[in-house]
C-alpha cells in the first residue's frame, strides 16, 4: 500500500484562548513541492511545528508515509529533514564538525558520515568553509550549511519553514537552485513562505492560509489564472474622481492602501480603457501573480 | 514519565563532551588549581588559628575536617553551574535543544543527556580534586575509592536542581533568585567547612534537610575512612531525593521544551 509522503487531518492548534491552526487538510504527494504560504501569523509555521513533532497537536492527525507522527516520532523524524526558521546551528563546532554531530543523531556511522558531509558541502559551494567556524559564515552560507545538515539523512520528505526570509537576492536565487535539484531527485517538499516568488518559481502547488485556515488551495498558475486572471493594472495617486469614473464605467476594482487595482482576464483591455479615459493617472501594466490571488482573498477592502 | 528514556541521550552527552574537549586545557584547569588553593588559603591560612575540629566522635585537624567539604561543594558547583547557565544558552539562545529535535531524539533524550553532562563535570573535578588532595596525603585508601559513586549521584542530583531551575526561570537573569536563597546558603551552611552541632538546635534540623549536607557526610566519610554503611541517614536521604529531584526536573524541563 502507498502513502503520500504526507498526509494532516483536520489538524488544529489551540493556545489558550487563541486558535492557531483550525482544523486544516492538506498532503504532500510523491515528488511534489507543496507552498504554504500565508502572511506572519497565518498559523504556517505552528502548522510546521505540529508537522514535525516540535509541538503536540491538539486535535487530528499528521501521517508521514502512513505513520503517525505522535505515535511513531522518532521512526518518523529519521526520515525527514528539517530546515528551521531560525538558523541553529552548533556555534561552538566548525562547519564540518556541524554536519558531522548531526550525522550521529541519526546513528549514522562515522565514516559514512564523512563522506556524506563532504559530499554535502560540494552541494551547498561551502567545501572551502569546512574548517571555519560558524561565526565566520555569511547569512546565505549559513542557511546554505543549514540545508546541507537536514539533508544529512538522506531525508524522504524535506520540511523547510522560510528558508529565504532574510537573505539577499544572490543567496535566496543559491538556495532556489538546490531545492530545484532536490525536487529533481524526486524529494518531496514543504515549504513555508511569504515570498509569493518563491513559491511560484519552486511550488508544484501551493496552499494559502490566513488566520489558521486554508483560504485557497491549486497549482500556482492555475491560481492566478482563475481568480485573476492575465494581467493587473495598477493604479496611484488617485482620488475620489477616479474612483467615480471606474464605477460609471463599470469597471471593477479592489482598493488596497493607497492604491486600486484592476484584473484584467484577457489582457490588454483594462489597460486601453484606462489609458484611454484616465490618462493622468500614474499606473502600472503588469502580469498578475500570486500576490494578487492573495491579496484578493485576504485583505480587507473589497470593492466593486 | 520514564517511557521515552534511552540510550540516545548518550549523543546529547557526546556533543556536549566535544565541546568541553575543543577547550580541553582551558576546562580542566580550574580543577587542578581550586584545591590547591583551597588548601593553601583554609589549610595553612584559617587552619592555623583553628587546632582541632570534632566531628563524629574523632579528633581531626581543620585541613583533614574541610577538604571532603571542599569536594562536596565542586560536586554541587560544576553540576549546578553546568545546568543553569550553560543548559540555559543551549535552550534558548543557540537553539541547539531545537536542532536536536529535528533528529530521532526526543526530548527526553535531551533531558536526560544534560543531566548526565552534568553529572560528569562533577565527576571529572571530584575526582581530579581527590588525586590532587591525595597528592598532599589528605585521603585515606582505599576508602576514598567511595568519593566516586558519590559524586555521580550528587552529579546526578545537582544536575537535576540546575535542570528545575532552568525550567522554571523565563529569563536567565532570574537564576540569581535560586541562586542567593538556595545554592549560595548551602554552600556555606552543609556542613561543609564547619561541623554542624556548633550551630543552634533548629539551624542544625533545618541544615539536614539541605541535599549538600549529606553528600558532604558521605564524602567526608570516604576521605576519613569511616565505614560508608554507617552513614544511613545520609545513604537513605540521597535514595529518595536524587530519584524524586530527577524525576521532578524530568517533567518540568519536558513542560518547557513543548510548548
Amino acid at each position: 500500500m502507498s502513502h503520500h509522503p504526507l498526509e494532516a487531518r483536520g489538524l488544529s492548534k489551540s493556545f489558550r484562548n487563541f486558535c492557531a491552526v483550525d482544523h486544516i487538510d492538506f498532503h504532500v504527494a510523491k515528488g511534489e513541492c507543496l507552498g504554504l504560504l500565508g502572511p506572519n501569523g497565518a498559523g504556517k509555521t505552528t502548522t510546521i511545528r505540529m508537522v514535525t513533532s516540535f509541538t503536540p497537536i491538539t486535535s487530528g492527525e499528521v501521517l508521514v508515509f502512513g505513520q503517525n507522527i505522535v505515535e511513531h516520532a522518532r521512526e518518523v523524524k529519521a526520515k525527514l529533514g528539517i530546515c528551521p526558521q531560525e538558523d541553529n546551528l552548533d556555534p561552538d563546532f566548525s562547519v564540518e564538525k556541524n554536519l558531522l554531530v548531526y550525522a550521529r543523531y541519526f546513528g549514522i556511522p562515522k565514516k559514512e558520515a564523512q563522506l556524506r558531509a563532504k559530499e554535502l558541502l560540494a552541494f551547498v559551494d561551502l567545501e572551502e568553509k569546512a574548517k571555519s567556524e560558524i561565526i565566520a559564515l555569511s547569512g546565505g552560507m549559513k542557511r546554505r550549511l543549514v540545508m546541507a545538515r537536514a539533508l544529512i539523512n538522506r531525508p524522504k520528505l524535506l520540511v523547510m519553514d522560510e528558508p529565504t526570509t532574510g537573505l539577499d537576492p544572490v543567496a535566496r536565487l543559491g538556495i532556489w537552485q538546490r531545492l530545484r535539484k532536490l525536487k529533481q531527485e524526486g524529494v518531496p517538499v514543504l515549504l513555508t513562505s511569504h515570498y509569493m516568488e518563491e513559491v511560484s518559481q519552486l511550488c508544484d502547488r501551493v496552499i494559502m492560509m490566513n488566520k489558521g485556515k486554508i483560504v485557497l488551495e491549486g497549482k500556482p498558475h492555475d491560481l492566478v489564472q482563475s481568480e485573476i486572471g492575465k494581467e493587473v493594472v495598477e493604479l496611484w495617486n488617485t482620488d475620489e474622481s477616479t474612483e467615480t469614473a471606474l464605477k460609471s464605467l463599470r469597471m471593477p476594482y479592489r482598493k488596497n492602501g493607497d492604491r486600486l487595482y484592476l484584473y484584467d482576464s484577457v489582457g490588454g483591455e483594462v489597460a486601453r480603457m484606462v489609458v484611454e479615459h484616465l490618462p493622468r493617472v500614474e499606473r502600472l501594466v503588469r502580469p498578475a501573480s500570486l500576490e494578487d490571488v492573495f491579496l484578493k482573498k485576504t485583505g480587507q477592502a473589497l470593492q466593486e | 514519565m520514564f517511557k521515552n528514556i534511552s540510550g540516545r541521550s548518550w549523543q546529547v552527552w557526546r556533543r556536549n563532551a566535544d565541546v568541553l574537549m575543543e577547550t580541553w586545557y582551558l576546562n580542566f584547569l580550574p580543577p587542578f588549581l581550586e584545591p590547591i588553593m583551597y588548601v593553601l588559603a583554609f589549610g595553612f591560612g584559617v587552619g592555623s588559628m583553628i587546632h582541632e575540629v570534632s566531628y563524629q566522635g574523632h579528633k581531626l585537624t581543620y585541613l583533614a575536617f574541610m577538604c571532603p567539604g571542599v569536594i562536596s561543594v565542586a560536586v554541587m558547583f560544576w553540576a549546578y553551574f553546568e545546568t543553569t547557565y550553560p543548559t540555559f544558552v543551549r535552550m534558548n539562545y543557540q537553539r541547539t535543544f531545537d536542532a536536536v529535535l529535528a533528529t530521532p531524539l526526543l526530548v527526553e533524550d535531551v533531558i536526560v543527556g544534560e543531566c548526565l553532562w552534568g553529572a560528569t563535570k562533577s565527576v571529572m573535578a571530584a575526582v581530579i580534586m581527590t588525586i590532587i588532595l591525595g597528592c598532599f596525603g589528605l585521603v585515606s585508601w582505599p576508602s576514598v575509592l567511595w568519593v566516586l559513586p558519590i559524586s555521580i549521584l550528587g552529579g546526578v542530583l545537582f544536575s537535576s536542581v540546575g535542570l528545575i531551575t532552568t525550567a522554571v526561570c523565563p529569563k536567565i537573569d532570574m537564576f540569581n533568585i535560586p541562586i542567593f536563597v538556595f545554592i549560595f546558603p548551602m554552600f556555606l551552611f552543609s556542613g561543609t567547612f564547619f561541623p554542624l552541632d556548633v550551630l543552634p538546635t533548629w539551624a542544625m534540623y533545618l541544615a539536614y534537610v539541605l541535599p549538600l549536607t549529606h553528600v558532604s557526610v558521605l564524602i567526608r566519610a570516604a576521605f576519613l575512612g569511616f565505614p560508608i554503611g554507617e552513614q544511613l541517614g545520609s545513604i537513605a536521604y540521597l535514595a529518595v531525593v536524587v530519584p524524586a529531584f530527577f524525576s521532578l526536573a524530568l517533567v518540568l524541563m519536558k513542560k518547557r521544551l513543548t510548548n
